[in-house]
């Protein structure tokens, strides 16, 4: 398997000290391994977050064998269907056909009407140029009482423009119908995780008076739909990012990205902008940082200079988050990620020049397959994949953020680090969960 | 003989969908210290590696997406793919090397034979492209997969006598029996009935007992993957078959019988097929793979005295079934079937789809319900008794 030099796993081109890493991607392309941490949500996931929706997959066998038991491991099987597709369907060219009756013969032996469908075709469909566009009106023309989402799993465009999960995010959305607008109303758009009511944003946007709209609160269509009044969408991930931009194209509402980030001077920008965009008093961040400085600190006497890793699954800013603990003392030793998010084109300099030495490490590089996932010492990871590759149980169990925000989701962070370092965790239960926080039969 | 029921809309509104060929594919190869290639965009590898492979988390196996691009497969760039096995084979040092393709390499007409052997000459390690395309089941998949290894790997017998009394379990992968002991279950209910087992395709077996499968006097298929390996086998050495699983006392009495005559090369007799009146509706109705699911019903109407079908809803061929079986691939075929059937068995993702008036009994396979409800796979072989039980009859 594996060559060992000296005793060293050879991990070139899966391992890389930060200040010999290039940027954007600090590995080369290649052959794909995928570990066995499953907490990021999929595409499935993400639609699930429209309320009462149904899901239509068309694709080949082995493309709807994953999405389906996503489906029934978060126990929503009963919304959820799929046509497949075989040979002769790429063959015969009754594509179009095959879509709008198969989905005519589910809505025929769903109990119950959905109000949504969102109905995802796939690479093969691009590929064989089906015409989507006379798909779609023909099911609107048939069933004018549902809406239709046109989404997309088509994993080969990845590299094309928005990926599925961006895709995803944006599609969603599609479903709100216009509405008048109402100067009192802001949604968070695209997240998938709520964000935390203890959060600099939610809590800045209630104490002004706003009703604060989010996918992840809603639970019916009509509150859903609600969504599509508000005057303003926030998003805070850079996933989110076109979904604003394509409400703000249909719909008119403008669109404020405040990314959820650890450096306290885009915080206080954040802050300001959205103060700015809420036109409300911007409010002193003094007594904020002084908390966080305090939560911070308080970690550090618990965790010391036990070594930690963060990977790219616990938020879209590993490299943000590592920063400002490197520079709150702790001993950030290692980073797994495949690429690093253009936002962090600063803080990558910036530890390239004062943190040389950190590991970078791929995940999906074959070598990981074989990876010494045992460390000599107790280690602290900061997300599911750190946590696998490392083989520790002391880790924070985020995705995405959390749901944490601004100086709050700090010291929100350094007392889940304080007490994922005091407490292990099942690791091997708990990262195999797909989709953590969705709820799972498993 | 069985009956196959042509699919119009190909729906599932409500039921879970089997594991793909290319999962089959992986699966057979697993353990076998090969490097297994699934040439796809992303999601081949994660919907296996979740879903299809128990073994996932602790074996260190070499599957791996070839993470192909559209301006790749616009571009035909088959010398990346090339490029990349090439450079992680040289990394990994695999004993041999599988490549299987799923739809867009299928619509692009992509040769994956000719890149094996392009990449067998430039390494030296065999190395098998498999045309799977996702939108077959493991079956097709696993039994690609076997047959390769029928057809490269397997040497010629050491000796030209055969080990009395040895046979090679052929079709055994998670996907039909999980991780639950079966096959453990199964090669020491051989070894105590005087057989020597040879080898498992593919568990628990090194590639060095598959290829010394030549060597053994009989074959037994225990799954639908394992027959095209059984045919192969037979063509290269002539080694006989046999199909089934010991399930009961009575269907485990049969099944060794069987073997020992084949072993000796004594001709079986098969009773003439019967004729299944059109108006047939069976006490229990059974949903799955035919080897194994036929081997239940057989235990069942032994047991009980009732009458069984089987309704395979993945690929199979006619002779695995019996004359009141059916071929049923998806929902629309199946709900027909199951009108007036008084127990329905099946993997519990099926239970939407139980007739009102019918018992529903869960058997869960990995194949269909993934890791759902992998506790709960019983080892038939074992465990038989105990099941038997749960039919409340």
């Amino acid at each position: 398997m594996l060559k060992r030099i000296n005793d060293k796993e050879d991990l070139t081109d899966t391992a890389v000290r930060l200040g010999d890493a290039s940027f954007p991607a600090p590995f080369p392309s290649g052959l794909e391994y995928g570990s066995p941490a499953r907490g990021a949500w999929n595409i499935v996931h993400t639609a699930m977050l429209v309320p009462q929706g149904h899901q239509i997959y068309v694709c080949a066998a082995g493309c709807l064998r994953g999405v389906v038991l996503t489906a029934a491991e978060m126990h929503a099987e009963d919304r959820f269907s799929c046509i497949s597709i075989r040979e002769n369907n790429v063959l015969d060219g009754d594509m179009e056909t095959l879509i709008i009756d198969g989905i005519e013969d589910i809505l025929s032996r769903l109990p119950v009407r959905p109000p949504a469908i969102l109905v995802y075709t796939s690479c093969i469909h691009h590929f064989i140029g089906c015409d989507l566009s006379l798909v779609y009106a023909k099911l609107r023309e048939r069933f004018p009482d549902i809406d239709f989402a046109e989404c997309y799993m088509n994993p080969i465009m990845r590299k094309s423009g928005l990926t599925p999960d961006e895709l995803t995010r944006r599609s969603v959305y599609t479903l709100l119908h216009p509405a008048d607008p109402d100067s009192h109303s802001v949604n968070i758009i695209g997240n998938d995780l709520a964000t935390d009511e203890t959060s600099d944003l939610v809590r800045l946007t209630h104490s002004a008076g706003f009703r604060l709209h989010d996918i992840t609160l809603c639970r019916t269509y009509a509150e859903f739909q609600n969504m599509a009044a508000s005057f303003l969408n926030i998003t805070t991930q850079p996933a989110a990012r076109a979904a604003a931009s394509a409400l703000e194209d249909r719909l008119g509402q403008k669109q404020l990205y405040v990314p959820l980030c650890y450096g306290y001077d885009e915080i206080d920008e954040n802050t300001r902008r959205l103060a700015e965009a809420l036109i409300v008093p911007c409010p002193d961040p003094s007594p904020a940082r002084a908390s966080c400085e305090k939560a911070l600190a308080a970690a550090l006497a618990v965790i010391g200079t036990t070594p930690v890793a963060i990977d790219y699954t616990a938020t879209p800013r590993p490299l943000g988050l590592a920063r400002l603990l490197l520079e709150h003392g702790f001993h950030v030793e290692r980073i797994y990620l495949d690429a690093f998010n253009g936002e962090e084109k600063k803080d990558f300099c910036f530890l390239q020049e004062q943190f040389p030495d950190i590991k970078l490490y791929a995940t999906i590089r074959p070598k990981m397959r074989f990876v010494n996932r045992h460390a000599g010492e107790k280690l602290l990871a900061v997300g599911q994949k750190a946590a696998y590759f490392t083989g520790t149980n002391y880790f924070v169990n985020i995705i995405e953020g959390g749901g944490m925000y601004g100086y709050d989701g700090i010291c929100r962070m350094a007392g889940l680090m304080t007490e994922a370092f005091l407490a292990e965790k099942d690791a091997r239960s708990l990262i195999q969960i797909k989709g953590w926080g969705c709820g799972c039969c498993l | 003989m069985g009956v196959r029921l042509l699919s119009v809309k190909q729906t599932a509104s409500v039921i879970s969908i089997y594991a793909a060929d290319v999962s089959g594919v992986a699966s057979a190869l697993f353990e076998l210290g090969g490097m297994t290639v699934l040439h796809d965009a992303s999601g081949c590898n994660s919907t296996y590696n979740t879903h299809d492979e128990p073994r996932w988390y602790d074996n260190d196996s070499m599957v791996f997406i070839s993470a192909l691009s559209e301006m790749e497969a616009i571009m035909g760039d088959d010398d990346k793919l090339i490029r990349d096995i090439e450079e992680t084979a040289a990394d990994l040092t695999p004993a041999f090397i599988a490549i299987a393709g799923t739809p867009i390499p299928m619509m692009m007409g992509t040769d994956l034979p000719a890149i094996a052997a392009v990449i067998e000459h430039d390494t030296g390690i065999p190395c098998f492209g498999l045309a799977t395309n996702s939108m077959h089941s493991y079956i097709s998949g696993a039994g690609m997969a076997f047959e390769a290894l029928a057809e490269r790997i397997v040497t010629e017998p050491r000796t030209s006598a055969r080990r009395q009394n040895s046979v090679n379990i052929l079709g055994m992968t998670p996907l039909d029996f999980s991780v639950n002991g079966t096959d453990d279950s199964l090669r020491t209910l051989l070894s105590e009935s005087g057989f020597s087992v040879v080898s498992t395709w593919a568990m628990g077996s090194t590639l060095d007992e598959i290829r010394r499968s030549s060597e053994a006097a009989v074959n037994l298929v225990v799954s639908a993957c394992g027959l095209p390996a059984a045919l192969e086998l037979k063509r290269r050495f002539g080694t006989p078959f046999v199909t089934g699983l010991p399930i009961g006392e009575k269907g485990t009495s049969r099944l060794l019988d069987s073997l020992r005559r084949a072993a000796a090369k004594t001709d079986i007799k098969k009773a003439p097929a019967s004729q299944v009146p059109e108006s047939f509706v069976p006490d229990v109705t059974l949903i799955g793979e035919s080897v194994a699911s036929c081997a239940l019903a057989e235990a069942l109407e032994d047991s009980l005295n009732v009458t069984t079908r089987v309704l395979c809803p993945l690929e199979t061929q006619a002779e695995l079934l019996r004359p009141q079986d059916a071929e049923a691939l998806d929902e629309t075929d199946i709900l027909p079937y199951l009108k007036g059937t008084r127990l329905l068995i099946a993997d519990p993702l099926y239970r939407p789809i139980c007739p009102s008036g019918a018992t529903f009994l869960p058997l869960p396979s990995e194949g269909f319900s993934g890791r759902i409800y992998r506790r709960e796979i019983p080892d038939l072989i074992r465990d038989y008794k105990a099941f038997c039980e749960k039919t409340g009859r």
